[in-house]
């Protein structure tokens, strides 16, 4: 497409970036900068004692709103205790590797409940990029066993977001939504998400 | 088996959604991969209350056995270096499941056209080796034009001619990699750029129609076509009041 100027840029796409040409000649160099740069973006995972195999229920709090809401009305010193934390880097944010976590650090720990240990809170105020998410899922969810769980994610959107036929403007806001599998039997406390609506990222996964 | 290549305009995955819809396809499966950035929602075809809560993902399979038709939509764009790999999955799990043959829904840039392909039809067509003996000569009778090759150094005039297809996402991946495989392919492509591409979809679809006959054809080339309720609110909410 050519601009004002007269150069050639190439269009901004919603299908992505065309990745023919980075895939052929890559050089030695090449392949071992990127080898690296994978294994520096590895997601890592800590137990304190160990794995949790026989989780009843598990919460996750994905992003900064929903952490603060597991902060604020949940977790507190003497029900919960840490049981495991998440590591990782990407270049929106690096987990805290301090203990006494801030409001403002990027964190993910997962907690459980003292008098009942198989149920499992996560706090992930982090970023997870698009390729560590799968790496995130395998994880957490490998060292777990499937039968007999039950997965709560809780996450925020911007209104901004929603896809409605009114405007956003007039929505009374903040406003609950959920999604839930063929599973899940019990009653949810919301309305279930409309179409053309969708989830992204860590929640999605 | 049918799928779109995430490309330009997402034109292939638009059209896909209008041959799940209209032939009312039963999902049958899903793609549990790493390749494809993650989403989800309820269900894109609902037409009432009670189908509309079921879960959909990024990359789901439907079917019709009275057509034999098998149907992958992508519904995501693809992870960075993941093209390769989930080209290879793909087309390793066509082989394992006998698929007969495999058509691919793409676009490409409009504006990379030269002289000649901005006059006449937008629409072209590839087919491998495999499936150029099978179906080339009904090609011929449709009167399609096949995707021409440029010249890998464009400017020199001694080069050789090479396949580009700029802005189709995996499709030249996965055309070349179904030539050397012995892989049925044909890749039906239409020449767009982003925006409003419901009309692309249409006219991609209906090409499509023209060699499989999904559905019968009309003179009135979309009404045979239906939207899926997912297509509402593409261009985002309805507008403030008070912007009047």
């Amino acid at each position: 497409m050519a601009t004002f100027f007269g150069e050639v840029v190439v269009a901004p796409s919603r299908a992505g970036l065309d990745e023919e040409e980075e895939a052929q000649d890559e050089s030695p160099e090449d392949s071992e900068i990127r080898r690296e740069l994978q294994a520096k973006r590895a997601v890592q995972i800590q137990w304190s004692a160990a794995e949790p195999s026989g989780c009843s229920r598990l919460v996750v709090a994905i992003g900064r709103n929903a952490a603060a809401f597991l902060s604020s009305f949940i977790l507190d010193s003497v029900c919960w205790e840490v049981v495991g934390v998440v590591k990782l880097w990407n270049e929106w944010c690096r987990t805290s590797s301090t203990t006494n976590i801030l409001p403002t650090d990027s964190f993910c720990l997962f907690y459980r409940l003292i008098s009942d240990p198989t149920v499992l809170l996560c706090q992930c105020s982090c970023y997870v990029a698009e390729d560590q998410q799968f790496q995130w899922l395998e994880k957490v969810f490998g060292c777990m066993q499937k039968e007999g769980l039950q997965v709560t994610i809780l996450s925020t959107c911007p209104v901004a977001d929603y896809k409605t036929q009114e405007s956003t403007l007039t929505l009374a806001s903040p406003f609950l939504k959920a999604l839930k599998t063929k599973e899940f039997q019990e009653q949810v406390c919301c309305p279930l998400l409309e179409q053309p609506n969708i989830v992204r990222d860590l929640p999605a996964a | 088996l049918l799928q779109p290549a995430v490309s330009v305009g997402n034109v292939g995955q638009l059209a896909i959604d209008l041959v799940i819809s209209t032939l009312d396809m039963t999902k049958v499966g899903y793609f549990y991969t790493d390749c494809l950035v993650p989403m989800v929602g309820n269900n894109p075809y609902a037409t009432a209350e009670e189908n509309s809560t079921e879960l959909s993902i990024n990359a789901e399979v439907y079917w019709l056995p009275s057509k034999k038709l098998v149907v992958l939509q992508i519904r995501s764009p693809f992870i960075k270096n993941k093209y390769r790999p989930f080209c290879e999955a793909l087309l390793s799990w066509v082989k394992g499941s006998r698929c007969a043959r495999v058509v691919v829904l793409s676009s490409s840039h409009a504006y990379q056209r030269d002289d000649e392909q901005l006059l006449g039809t937008p629409l072209r067509y590839l087919l491998t080796p495999d499936l150029e003996k099978a179906v080339g000569g009904l090609m011929q009778e449709l009167n399609w034009k096949e995707m021409e090759k440029v010249a890998a150094y464009p400017g020199i005039s001694d080069t050789d001619k090479v396949l580009h297809i700029p802005g189709g996402g995996i499709t030249k991946l996965l055309f070349t990699e179904s030539c050397s495989k012995g892989i049925q392919m044909a890749v039906l492509l239409k020449f767009c750029s982003e925006g409003d591409n419901i009309p692309d979809a249409f006219v991609l679809v209906n090409y499509l129609n023209e060699w499989l006959q999904l559905v019968k054809s009309e003179v009135n080339s979309s009404s045979q076509w239906k939207i899926p309720s997912s297509w509402r609110l593409l261009f985002g909410s309805g507008l403030p009041p008070a912007l009047f």
